[in-house]
């Protein structure tokens, strides 16, 4: 159900306070140390963000996509990580929301909502992403329980997470999710955080990669129960659909404070006796940044007012997750020419939103898969006569 | 315990403010927020209800318009209920008019406690919290930075302008707090949509037994004669370090009184 418009705005503004008195203040601090950001993660569960998207009758808020797509946009805006804390969990919840079973939303569903039980997503490994044919990852069926064993990689919040929503291959040669309870920290019966990756941007949250030996999983835990045998992937796009909305939503965020940042700069800083705002090729470069701005937050909002109306949205996600993080790296970029030498250093944020915005283009599949499934959808509905 | 606080909502500041010529006060006809002033006391009073393991906190206002807006932010952080006395005839009320109409409300509560903001951001009288404690006939703190109630007895750390008092004062009392007196919380998803449904009780003056013209315009004792820009900032004085410069901004902070 949609939520509210002007409980929404309260909701978003909320947030937008707390970004600009306690974030921006704060961030470089985390980020450029790599350091989780305990007291702002804090906050998030104070104010309730783990749950708000999980349906109110397990104890969340259920507020709808386009509401969350804003706050992740707001957070994006003080410090992208945050938006990362949040989002696995959130890809987890949808999963769990669209095909768990009703036993498995009673028991995880309610414990999702605080922020003290966190789901992971698991997907990738070394030499498979989007490419979910070659998932190597095993699970072997043993009485009540399946047998994990293999590699995951690029797993955010991994070592945090108490939840791993897993795809493995299963005997039928297809891929199967499973719900992978384990307890925070780097070792877990047979679970292990073989390595902390250390990243260019999207600092202060860890991404990880895990390695599983002979971990057990009940057999109730594959999501969707019996059903859900070898329909993990089919289940893994369905969520990453929305996903794709999100870093939309983050790219959107990185861009506003990179384009904010630039626009404050070029009226402060004066070359050849005026402000280099009233220099033609600056402006040129802002009028440019504010009009990839503002179509990267359309097409944002449209693919999540969409899938508020229940529309499959892969290729309008697709779109704007494509178009929006390249507009970010290109309006990062930018704004970095705008504030010359400065803006190569870490006194200024930057050089951070420099380094956050490939993220966008890689996570969660890349500009050139997006564009592998909008042609796949132009086919379908331009059908050859 | 219960505990009220006193509330104003005003314009919001970060907006450029505008006044009206004709009676030379701001303009109130924006949607109004809750003073950030207020917060303080609102969370002190959570705090210590918490502390005190029973009873609520409740919010008084008054407006001329019944804007809601800055009561619900209030009720967003916890707050269980309010009471807004709205009355057409309350526009252009001074100090005092304002202290008797909350002091009229927050009679029918009864609290063991009334916290107030040292004074409002939009009008800076600073006078009303002693007001209100005059015409209840309660004992009046001053610029609490930290407040602890054990029973019926509230001590008090008071800001002074060399340090602080420490004060003990009897239950029922009137105290003021200062925006140091603790970290206002942000008010939670779950608090922004349940102040939707927390009952906000709207009175008129005819409720209260207040006579219209004693208050607002008709009652106002004070008279506002004159308004002006306030003067253009000047450059500030350059001081150029030749062995003494340390000397000459320790003088200077001197005179301003703030070392």
């Amino acid at each position: 159900m949609a939520t509210d418009q002007a409980l929404a705005d309260e909701l978003v503004s909320t947030i937008k306070d707390w970004v600009d008195r306690d974030v921006i203040p704060n961030v470089a601090e985390f980020e450029l140390n790599d350091e989780f950001p305990q007291e702002m993660f804090e906050q998030m569960c104070d104010f309730g963000l783990f749950g708000s998207t999980i349906d109110e009758k397990y104890g969340g808020l259920g507020i709808d996509i386009t509401t969350y797509a804003r706050i992740v946009e707001e957070l994006s805006r003080g410090f992208m990580s945050l938006a990362g804390i949040l989002n696995t969990h959130k890809i987890g919840v949808t999963m769990i929301d669209r095909y768990g079973t009703e036993e498995q939303k009673e028991k995880f569903l309610p414990r999702m909502c605080d922020g003290s039980f966190r789901a992971a997503f698991s997907l990738s490994e070394p030499d498979a992403g989007s490419d979910t044919g070659s998932l190597r990852c095993k699970a072997e069926k043993d009485g009540d329980e399946w047998v994990i064993n293999g590699t995951k990689m690029w797993v955010t919040n991994g070592t945090r997470a108490s939840l791993v929503m897993l795809l493995a291959r299963t005997p039928d040669d297809r891929i199967t999710c499973f719900l992978v309870e384990k307890e925070p920290g780097e070792n877990f019966e047979g679970i292990t955080v073989s390595k902390k990756i250390d990243k260019l941007g999207y600092r202060g949250l860890e991404t990880v990669e895990m390695s599983y030996v002979d971990h057990r999983v009940p057999s109730e835990n594959v999501l969707g129960g019996e059903d859900g045998i070898g329909n993990g992937r089919r289940y893994a796009l369905s969520a990453l659909e929305l996903g794709r909305i999100n870093i939309a939503a983050r790219a959107v965020g990185v861009a506003q404070a990179a384009f904010d940042s630039a626009m404050k700069y070029a009226q402060q800083r004066e070359t050849f006796g005026r402000p280099i705002f009233e220099h033609q090729a600056v402006q040129f470069m802002l009028a440019e940044m504010a009009t990839k701005l503002q179509a990267s937050r359309l097409m944002t909002f449209d693919a999540a007012r969409r899938a508020d109306a229940g529309e499959r949205v892969d290729m309008e996600a697709g779109m704007a997750k494509f178009f929006a993080s390249e507009a970010a790296f290109e309006i990062a970029m930018s704004s970095m020419r705008i504030h010359g030498g400065n803006g190569y250093t870490t006194e200024f944020p930057v050089e951070r939103y420099l380094r956050d915005t490939p993220l966008m283009i890689i996570g969660e599949g890349t500009s050139e898969i997006q564009k592998m499934v909008i042609a796949r959808k132009l086919l379908e509905r331009y059908p050859a006569e | 315990m219960d505990v009220v606080v006193c509330v104003k909502q005003i314009p919001d500041p970060a907006d450029p403010g505008e006044l009206n010529p004709d009676t030379k006060t701001l303009k109130r006809d924006t949607k109004l927020i809750l003073d950030e002033s207020d917060s303080y006391g609102v969370e002190m009073a959570l705090q210590l209800v918490d502390a005190a393991g029973s009873g609520e906190v409740r919010l008084v206002s008054m407006t001329p318009g019944g804007e809601t807006g800055g009561l619900r932010t209030a009720l967003a952080m916890g707050a269980e209920s309010a009471i807004l006395v709205s009355d057409e005839a309350l526009a252009g009320s001074d100090a005092l008019s304002t202290a008797k109409v909350l002091a009229a409300a927050i009679k029918r509560s009864n609290p063991d406690l009334i916290l107030t903001a040292t004074e409002s951001s939009d009008g800076y009288t600073g006078t009303v919290p002693e007001q209100i404690a005059e015409l209840l006939d309660l004992p009046s703190v001053t610029f609490g930075k930290e407040v602890a109630v054990d029973g019926e007895l509230a001590t008090v750390k008071r800001q002074t302008e060399s340090g602080y008092d420490v004060v003990e004062c009897p239950l029922p009392a009137v105290i003021s707090v200062t925006a140091g007196v603790v970290e206002p919380r942000y008010p939670s998803f779950k608090g922004i949509m349940a102040a939707k449904n927390k009952p906000v009780e709207e009175l008129d003056l005819s409720a209260l037994g207040i006579d219209p013209q004693t208050v607002g315009w008709a009652g106002a004792r004070q008279e506002i004669t004159e308004i002006a820009d306030s003067p253009a900032r000047e450059a500030g004085e350059v001081v150029v370090d030749e062995g003494e410069a340390h000397e000459r901004i320790m003088a200077f902070l001197d005179d301003l009184k703030v070392l």
